[in-house]
């Protein structure tokens, strides 16, 4: 069959390097493929070696050793026969002495290599009570005992989907308890889009830096405001994008907004050394190995002898290398130099496309200092676990002006089991995801003096003459 | 401007959004000479609009202001003309995170409707992405097609006026997402599935009905899709207000001297509270949301 996407097959491949996200039922997990390396994931340990090479989206399972294995045939759900059933639970009594199998029996199925499918029988067998459930409590027996024991993995690309649920199942803590649903309003309210500039200024591992220039494309351009030492990038790394969307990507430290807003910022090679964190080990680095050449130095002048070659070689070979290492120094300073600028380039011109503020920071004084890059007529997004810090920015932004539709939002979600006779909202709910102060940049000046002069005389006339009104 | 990319000044030809104060908006088509009629005056396009800031505020001839916005797809969504039930920004928010919609994604969708779904996903998909959108009703699909074509994003989007249970999208083997928002979602899952990528896709059906869902969760589960998941998602708003809180008057304190028993203590009679009210009345139920992905084939 012709396709028109054999191109895309190369990126369909698992390849070494690649970010991946392991699925097994609910739960997922995010790694990095790499050589030899054991990867725990639901309480089975394995290495993905195998896997390179295989498409995204295939099943394996996980034999004996830790090796994957490409899982056979597709396999139909209800596979497994049960044609007595009875009518109610009126007669199924629960004392615990249902399934005959004992737990080391069950361990000595496993060990004799039986797959999950066949364990599931074999408990189905060995219960004294299965064929007096009903159907619908077979299928639910059925569907629990295959979720423990088969173990199939799926491997699958990452996604801001996947990955939000990820996060949100297994850390909810390191992103703020922004639950998924969150993020999509964050994203859609702020009209992220390719080709626009956009500042992020998060404190969730990553995630929602990554899902905006998922979103973005690799056109445009995203500045990452960070509060600290340096951006945390960990979560978008695990969207394994491509290359060209790094260069899209900025960063700027908050502690050199008020400089930049004054027009002080400094970035000369002075300032660059102030800001690198290792410039004083540099330093210290090279006064030791100054000391240590001195010391040596001072060995053969104290012997009072004409210089060792062998010993004038050692010096040399040290020379160079401090010289390399101070180089090499002085390469990195002048590469965070030209970033800063350049960021700094994009920010100046107070003409950004978007603003998106998640984190656990207070959101207040973060939204009223960045809102002033923004230019006017967009959208701005601030997340906020709680209410009250959300409370404070929208009363503030009232008293300032500079922004309309102000909207103070939470979402709620719930999630359904659809089955024939069976549908009904899970059982478990989310209690809460956050919440989301929406609004739109406006012109914070007041209107043109201009154009009132020019409207007042003619419009008497004008009026009765043409009333071209458009919709 | 367009609706997938931003401009910074007002030209002829544009789609604008006046916003004239709380909840209250209106779309304009920006045409030199034209005039527009609102509460606070009249807008006179050739000096109040073109050659302007986006954002910036317009004095009417009344004396009143109003600013003139950008139009994005959200602003879209809540001042298009109904021509259909419309979907709104929380579920098309949802949608577009489900359906990993992002440049360059293909995506197929029926019904076209009103088209407020439409222009979120050619925002998100452009510039190297295209929608496929079907609409069954005639008059529907031409006003959609016009509609995109003034929007400056007629490019991205094909519209076909046909039924996607009997005809399908027109094209196969290459969307990455599949939208449905049809009265029988079930008739169309045969269709959907062949317009996927042989390497697999995602696919959405939004039914306002359970009755429906569950048919369309029994027509998924035979096509072979697998991880299908139903939910719902409103939006709760909350109004941020001052309330005063009067405090009553418990009486003097036994054993306080007179002194203060006396004196009443105006400053203390009431406290002023900030905190955010729900509305009396929210959006209860739009429709359920059903996600499923087509595995590689």
């Amino acid at each position: 069959m012709a396709e028109c996407e054999n191109d895309s097959d190369v990126e369909s491949r698992i390849s070494y390097r690649d970010y991946v996200v392991l699925k097994r039922g609910d739960v997922f997990k995010s790694v990095q493929v790499e050589n030899k390396k054991k990867v725990v994931f639901e309480k089975q340990w394995f290495f993905l070696d195998n896997a390179v090479g295989q498409l995204f989206g295939t099943r394996f399972e996980i034999e004996a050793g830790g090796s994957l294995k490409l899982k056979a045939a597709k396999h139909s759900g209800d596979s497994l026969d049960s044609k007595e059933a009875g009518q109610d639970n009126r007669h199924i009594v629960d004392d615990g002495s249902s399934q005959k199998l004992t737990r080391d029996d069950i361990e000595t199925l496993k060990e004799q290599g039986l797959k999950g499918q066949e364990i599931v029988q074999q408990l189905i067998d060995n219960s004294t009570t299965f064929k007096g459930k009903t159907e619908f409590a077979q299928e639910k027996y059925i569907k629990k005992k295959k979720k423990k024991y088969e173990s199939d993995i799926s491997i699958l690309k990452p996604s801001t989907r996947l990955l939000a649920m990820m996060y949100h199942g297994r850390e909810p803590g390191k992103i703020c308890h922004l639950r998924y649903d969150t993020l999509a309003q964050i994203l859609t309210l702020g009209n992220i889009h390719a080709g626009s500039k956009i500042l992020v200024f998060e404190t969730c591992a990553g995630l929602v830096l990554g899902s905006v220039m998922e979103r973005m494309g690799g056109f445009g351009s995203v500045i990452q405001m960070y509060p600290g030492g340096g951006p945390t990038r960990a979560g978008m790394e695990s969207f394994g994008f491509p290359s060209h969307f790094h260069e899209t990507l900025h960063e700027f430290p908050l502690c050199k907004v008020n400089a930049l807003l004054a027009g002080t910022l400094d970035l000369s090679e002075k300032d660059a050394d102030s800001e690198v964190s290792g410039s004083g080990n540099g330093q210290s680095e090279s006064t030791q190995e100054t000391s240590a050449v001195s010391e040596k130095n001072s060995e053969p002048q104290s012997m009072e002898v004409s210089i060792d070659p062998q010993e004038e070689m050692r010096r040399v070979e040290r020379e160079r290398l401090r010289e390399k290492k101070a180089q090499e120094k002085k390469v990195k300073m002048e590469e965070k130099r030209k970033k800063l600028a350049s960021a700094a380039a994009l920010l100046e011109g107070r003409n950004a496309d978007g603003l998106v503020i998640a984190s656990r920071f207070h959101p207040c004084p973060v939204l009223m200092c960045l809102l002033k890059f923004i230019a006017p007529s967009r959208p701005f997004v601030v997340y906020c676990q709680y209410r009250e810090p959300l409370i404070e920015c929208y009363t503030k932004l009232r008293e300032q002006g500079g922004a309309i539709s102000l909207r103070l939002t939470d979402s709620w979600l719930r999630h359904y089991q659809v089955l024939p006779n069976r549908t009904h909202p899970v059982l478990l709910m989310s209690g809460g995801g956050g919440y989301l102060l929406s609004g739109t940049t406006v012109a914070a000046d007041a209107a043109k003096a201009r154009n009132q002069h020019k409207s007042e005389e003619p419009v008497a006339k004008r009026l009765k003459l043409d009333e071209i009104s458009s919709a | 401007m367009s609706f997938v990319e931003y401009s910074e000044i007002i030209q002829e030809g544009d789609v604008v959004i006046i916003f004239l104060g709380h909840e209250s908006m209106m779309p304009i088509k920006v045409q030199s000479g034209a005039q527009t009629q609102t509460r606070y005056g009249v807008i006179r396009h050739s000096s109040d609009l073109i050659g302007q800031r986006f954002g910036s505020k317009v004095t009417c001839s009344k004396g009143g202001w109003v600013y003139v916005l950008h139009p994005t797809p959200e602003l879209w969504t809540v001042n298009l003309p109904h021509r259909t039930q419309i979907l709104y920004t929380t579920d098309i928010a949802n949608i577009t995170l489900m359906l990993e919609l992002k440049p360059g994604s293909v995506v197929c969708e029926s019904g076209t409707g009103s088209g407020s779904l439409s222009h979120s996903i050619l925002r998100t998909i452009a510039p190297t992405g295209h929608l496929h959108t079907v609409e069954f009703h005639a008059q529907r699909a031409e006003k959609a097609m016009q509609e995109f074509k003034e929007h400056k994003v007629s490019h991205l989007v094909t519209v076909r006026n046909q039924d996607v249970c009997k005809d399908g999208f027109g094209i196969t083997g290459i969307a990455d997402a599949v939208f449905l928002d049809i009265p029988s979602p079930w008739e169309a899952i045969t269709h959907a599935k062949s317009a996927m990528k042989r390497k697999g896709g995602r696919l959405c059906s939004f039914s306002p009905c359970i009755e429906q869902v569950q048919r369309t969760c029994e027509a998924l589960l035979d096509h072979g899709f697998e991880e299908i998941c139903t939910l719902e998602v409103l939006l709760r708003v909350h109004d941020v207000r001052a309330v005063n809180l009067p405090l009553p008057d418990f009486g003097p304190e036994e054993g306080s001297d007179d002194r203060q028993a006396e004196v009443p203590n105006t400053g203390n009679t009431s406290v002023i509270c900030r905190t955010a009210i729900p509305p009396r009345e929210m959006a209860g139920h739009t429709g359920y949301l059903t996600f499923a992905t087509k595995p590689r084939d």
